[in-house]
């Protein structure tokens, strides 16, 4: 751009420059994070032991291993048409009954709405529900109730009071505190705020979360058969440990189809409603 | 009627934001609350129901201690008093209908509120209301689909089916255009005299507010430093209240204009309210000229 001569050369001697300042301001302070993260990257490469010999004699192996997975073996499709319906009681059971469980947990760990004792109680529930693995926790109900379905859905079901419980607690804690003002200027108690001032508000993401979180209990279910909690993951598991390498192609592409399938249906709904 | 006495609120941050106010409204009228931000205004209007904790000092509605009350009877006692808020607060997702009924809840059981099943009397005085302010045949529509005006609307409305016996009013014309602004305060001030309701507003405005009460309250600092006619506030008072500036514009065309919306009332009655409307407009726009 060209200025006008006069008072240019001025304003042109004292071009001031900006730069955005640095997330951390202290410069030795930074080049030491990088150094250390570069170090600790170095040394972890050398600690797995990042074999590349034992990956290349792996190849010929795996390459193997694909030749009998092909073709896909449909021919004990009941036995695969039980795992998975199974998978899928698991997943929808478990779901239903969570979701609705996970209301009264969401309200009691919801900062805004809940005593501080009742809020702490329920936010301690949901940090060590969050912390444990949906497969840990499965073991557990493993040993606890014995194989099968039953402690599938039980993982199941308290995994998804976690994650709905947690994301819908922090959804009311979102909420516009003048909707809530205005249901307690009516004179309307405690139910009636739950109602109208925090129902409407936080439904639609509710719904959206119920679908999100049978999303991911149709994949979970697919897994947990693995130590023991019932479903196609059992018929999976055993599977490989009998080198029926095309059987167990069979159960993974009728798996990732599921899986496809829910997740499709579940972006397509979310999408819908929110 | 209403009783506020030495009323004093010291939010746990340390923050005085009153010091011992007190107001007697005996008479059905509608009395402006004026004063700089952070005056304490808002704050007195909701330790009267309590939606703020008062710290000292009495607040008496007919007779009821409404300062000595428990959590479930000041529920009670919330709903003969209406409020209307700055920001609307309707339930954005539920219809129109759904948030002038909810003006209802706390004489309706858990479960006519759950599946809508409100009495139905309340039903039709939710009809008359929408009609009264301006809103037949929007019963369906999503609150979140109304322009700032028309929900305000429904906040009066809201208020209103409470059959309250006050109603507190906090700066109900911040969110609304100049024009919107004088239409909602106009009627305010027309259901006031119609149900002979008495309110309590909430209003930085000054201008608008020597327009519509019959009674100005001066706050400054948590403390009340003007009490009286709207006739009373001249240059002194002002400054009194807000500091220094220059008063002169606003007072003189306000108090004319007061004097004209009097003589309306007094000369014709409802069936005019769309004529008072389009005129209120001129008179804003000549208002305007006169500033500039």
């Amino acid at each position: 751009m060209t200025t006008p001569a006069t008072g240019a050369d001025g304003a042109a001697a004292t071009t001031r420059t900006w730069r955005k300042p640095p997330m951390i301001r202290n410069r030795w302070l930074r080049w030491l994070i990088v150094v250390l993260g570069a170090a600790y990257i170095v040394y972890a490469v050398d600690d797995v032991n990042l074999d590349i010999d034992r990956m290349i004699r792996g190849i010929p192996k795996a390459i193997d291993m694909f030749g009998q997975m092909v073709p896909p073996d449909f021919s004990r499709w009941q036995l695969l048409l039980e795992g998975l319906l199974e998978s899928l009681q698991m997943a929808i059971f478990s779901t239903a009954i969570g979701v609705v469980l996970s209301i009264p947990i969401a309200i009691g760990a919801a900062r805004n709405v809940a005593p501080k004792p009742i809020y702490l109680l329920f936010r301690g529930y949901l940090g060590v529900v969050r912390t444990l693995p949906e497969v840990l926790i499965a073991i557990f109900f493993v040993k606890a109730f014995g194989f099968g379905a039953f402690a599938g859905m039980l993982t199941l079901t308290i995994a998804s009071t976690g994650f709905v419980g947690k994301l819908l607690a922090e959804d009311i804690e979102d909420i516009d505190p003048g909707q809530v003002e205005a249901i307690r200027a009516t004179g309307g108690g405690w139910p009636m705020v739950l109602l109208y001032g925090i129902q409407p508000q936080v439904l639609p993401r509710y719904v959206g979360l119920c679908i999100y979180r049978l999303d991911i209990n149709l994949r979970e279910s697919t897994i947990l058969g693995i130590v023991g909690a019932g479903g196609i993951g059992a018929t999976l598991y055993n599977s490989f440990g009998r080198y029926e390498y095309d059987f167990s192609f069979a159960i993974l592409l009728s798996i990732i189809a599921v899986v496809l399938v829910a997740e499709w249906g579940s972006a397509a709904i979310r999408a819908r409603i929110t | 009627m209403l009783q506020v006495e030495n009323l004093a609120k010291t939010y746990p941050t340390g923050q005085q934001a009153l010091k011992g106010c007190s107001l007697t409204l005996d008479k059905s009228q509608v009395v402006a609350m004026i004063g700089p931000s952070g005056a304490g205004k808002s704050t007195f209007i909701r330790c009267i129901n309590r939606l703020v904790e008062p710290t000292a000092g009495r607040v008496v509605l007919d007779g009821t201690d409404v300062t000595a009350l428990s959590g479930d009877q000041m529920a009670k006692m919330r709903r003969h008093m209406g409020m209307i808020f700055q920001e609307y607060n309707l339930v954005e997702r539920l219809t129109v209908m759904e948030n002038v009924l909810s003006g209802r809840l706390g004489f309706v059981s858990f479960w006519q509120a759950l599946f809508r099943r409100f009495p139905q009397q309340d039903v039709a005085r939710a009809f008359e209301l929408l009609e009264r302010v301006g809103l037949s045949g929007y019963e369906n529509n999503r609150a979140d689909a109304l322009s700032g005006g028309q929900r305000q609307r429904v906040g009066i409305a809201r208020a209103l089916i409470q059959e309250p016996k006050i109603l507190l009013v906090d700066e109900p014309t911040s969110s609304l255009d100049p024009k919107t602004a004088r239409t909602i305060l106009g009627l305010i001030s027309d259901l006031s005299h119609e149900r002979g309701l008495p309110v309590l507003l909430n209003i930085h405005d000054v201008g608008l507010a020597l327009m519509f009460a019959e009674r100005v309250l001066g706050l400054s600092e948590g403390e009340v430093v003007f009490d009286g006619p709207p006739r009373g506030v001249d240059e002194a008072i002002l400054t009194r209240i807000y500091g220094e500036a220059d008063w002169r514009q606003t007072i003189r065309h306000a108090g004319e204009e007061a004097d004209e919306r009097r003589d309306r009332r007094a000369g014709a009655n409802g069936d005019s309210h769309d004529g008072a409307e389009q005129s209120d407009i001129d008179e804003r726009l000549k208002w305007e000229a006169a500033r500039r």
